[in-house]
């Protein structure tokens, strides 16, 4: 669908027609445990779309099959219109997701460029034979990509002093932007970002709350995200699910889910 | 001679990407003195000869790294492609096949010959192709193991093909009566290297084996150089560092994996192929698994994953082995009064050594800079040994 259908950046948006993913019946049965069970839902293209929930809800299992880590045991996964149940996570990325983790996982020995090259992986060309000849074409892919990798690399806002550095000795903050600079690498129509302010401080979750609108408008794709912070959650999607105990019991507008009775419970406890 | 060369090699590193040319020069002057090296001595000196195999031994630790250093996958199986190359060599290189009469690019004298002649070039060629789809075969069963399971299952694949080694004179693996390897008693005579424009080699003159082992330890380790910086390289990093966040990146694991697995046995290939015909015969009772562990410590001497290192490491043990022990401290017990030779000790004294390095400088002698790195990094440890003190 065209992307006139997509409106305004921010808030009040009206979100697209048209799904970027979409799962039907999604279900993740570990054994006797069901994980996840039987969840529906959609990500409207251009949108930023929250999942939380208390500890153990599913949320990252749910985010395992999106990305093909996990084969759902029943459902269907739907990205861009084609569906990619039983693709490999590699193949999935390579149609256009991107994510991050939620501790972080970096290349650790390699440096924040090199991690962000290995995030082009999927958009490189070169092959073995080439490599060993340093074809023209290698040499130019190699070049272009490193020149990318530290476009990227400035544009989540590391130091260009960091870029040669070993992953492993980053601070912190800085290992959270490389992971977000190395998913943007492979060029994804959809971005999963796995408790993204963990471990931040709230003048940094504000910053990157501010970055993902940013980030949508500058690199037209939707985010989806799982955030246990509510005021992230509250001030950045459009559209937040709810899942406990694997179920999905709510969803819509920040506003409207933050006073649904069952998430209230779910979070709190029945009340007497 | 050689230790300056070493010597070379190492400022050659150490100069750092700020000084690329002069480590280029360096690194020219260390090959230039590593070739003109045979002129000094003999043509058929036994130091060529365990030169020539140092060189074979580097080519052979190259390849090894390959699959551990870079992918880190643990392959105790190496010595299968040893044999593999070394039998393509036997089965198209000498009479053993006699009732075939195949002659391509050999010299005169071995048209006359039974059996199938083919210029080792071709050999050299074919054997890389096999032991690559054996590497491919190898790796299938191990794509769904991590660490210690895939160090099963290539021990076994190693232990498989040195036993068909041994029991294929008489039908393969027992099976039929079609006799492939010719069991203990081995294959022999080989075709010698015959190369184009210039002489047949022999066994009196050995310098153009050792340039020829040379040539095929140079192109060993520029492939090595090129694969590392490229793409390919980063993916098995990644593979090596984390599997499921590689995977997530995009980097088809299976593929990079099977390519790991392939290109590092067709190096096993090329220098099986190479030892065959230098050492004139192949015989099942060269590919025994003992082989494969001396490959995998000189790596881990070196320094898993650093390409410097694992040269320098193949160096190192392979004089160990053929110079040290039987030549020059053989008589070291009996000096002292005690009734054995050192040769039976060889691979005590190679266990002792790992032990000494993974004491003393667990990295390795020229540690690769990431490795170096998780070293470093080491301060968890230091806080046990603490605890512990």
């Amino acid at each position: 669908m065209s992307r006139a259908a997509t409106a305004e950046d921010g808030r009040g948006t009206v979100l697209s027609d048209t799904a970027i993913l979409e799962t039907q019946g999604l279900t993740k049965q570990f054994g006797g445990l069901v994980a996840v069970s039987d969840v529906s839902f959609r990500v409207p293209e251009r949108s930023i779309v929250s999942i939380i929930g208390p500890n153990g809800a599913g949320k990252t299992t749910f985010f395992n099959m999106l990305t093909g880590l996990y084969r759902p045991s029943f459902g269907r996964v739907y990205f861009n219109g084609r569906d990619v149940t039983r693709r490999r996570p590699d193949q999935i990325t390579a149609a256009g997701v991107a994510r991050t983790f939620q501790n972080i996982r970096l290349f650790g020995t390699m440096t924040a460029v090199e991690n962000v090259l290995v995030g082009q992986h999927a958009r490189m060309k070169s092959t073995v034979f080439g490599s060993v000849v340093r074809t023209p074409f290698v040499r130019r892919e190699e070049r272009r990509g490193r020149e990318k990798a530290r476009e990227l690399l400035a544009y989540v806002g590391v130091k260009p002093e960091r870029f040669e550095q070993t992953a492993s000795f980053l601070a912190y903050g800085d290992q959270r932007r490389v992971e977000i600079a190395r998913a943007l690498a492979s060029d994804p129509k959809l971005l999963l970002l796995d408790e993204p302010t963990a471990g931040m401080n709230p003048q940094e979750s504000e910053q990157l709350t501010g970055f993902m609108h940013q980030l949508r408008q500058d690199r037209d794709l939707a985010i989806l995200l799982i955030e246990h912070d509510m005021k992230v959650v509250m001030g950045v999607s459009e559209q937040v699910t709810v899942l406990d105990h694997g179920t999905k019991i709510a969803e819509g507008e920040p506003q409207k889910v933050r006073n649904d009775p069952k998430v209230v419970e779910a979070y709190l406890g029945k009340q007497g | 001679m050689t230790a300056t060369a070493q010597r070379l090699r190492r400022n050659a590193q150490a100069a750092g990407p700020r000084s690329r040319t002069a480590a280029r020069i360096a690194t020219a002057a260390a090959i230039l003195a590593v070739a003109l090296l045979p002129f000094f001595y003999d043509s058929g000196s036994p130091f060529i000869e365990d030169s020539t195999v140092a060189l074979v031994y580097v080519v052979m630790a190259l390849g090894l790294n390959i699959v551990v250093g870079f992918a880190g996958l643990l392959d105790l199986g190496y010595v299968a492609f040893f044999a593999i190359g070394a039998y393509t060599v036997g089965w198209f290189g000498s009479s053993f096949f006699s009732s075939r009469n195949i002659h391509v690019g050999v010299a005169e004298q071995l048209t006359n010959l039974p059996g199938i002649h083919l210029n080792w070039l071709i050999v050299v060629v074919i054997a890389a192709c096999f032991t690559a789809l054996a590497g491919a075969i190898l790796g299938f069963p191990t794509l769904r193991l991590r660490g210690d399971y895939i160090a099963i299952v290539t021990l076994a694949f190693g232990e498989i093909i040195g036993r068909i080694a041994v029991n294929s004179d008489e039908g393969v693996f027992g099976i039929g009566d079609f006799n492939l390897t010719n069991g203990r008693r081995g294959i022999t005579p080989v075709d010698k290297i015959d190369l184009p424009f210039v002489e047949r080699f022999t066994t009196l003159d050995l310098r153009p084996w050792y340039w020829t082992a040379l040539g095929l330890a140079l192109i060993v380790l520029f492939i090595n150089f090129r694969l590392r910086d490229s793409r390919l390289g980063r993916a098995w990093i990644a593979v090596r560092e984390d599997e499921v966040a590689a995977v997530s990146m995009g980097i088809p694991t299976v593929r990079v994996k099977l390519l790991a697995y392939a290109l590092g046995a067709s190096m096993g290939g090329m220098a099986g192929a190479f030892l065959g015909s230098f050492y004139n015969t192949v015989n099942a009772d060269q590919f025994e698994f003992s082989f494969s562990i001396f490959v995998l410590a000189m790596i881990i001497l070196g320094g898993l994953g650093s390409i410097w290192g694992v040269v320098l490491g193949a160096i190192l043990l392979s004089f160990i082995n053929t110079r040290l022990i039987p030549d020059v401290l053989n008589t070291l017990p009996s000096e002292v009064g005690l009734d054995f030779d050192l040769t039976q000790l060889g691979f005590g004294i190679f266990g002792f050594l790992l032990v000494i390095m993974m004491v003393l400088r667990p990295q390795g002698l020229l540690p690769e800079k990431r490795h170096k790195a998780e070293f470093a990094h080491a301060g968890d440890e230091d806080i046990v040994r603490e605890v512990q003190a």
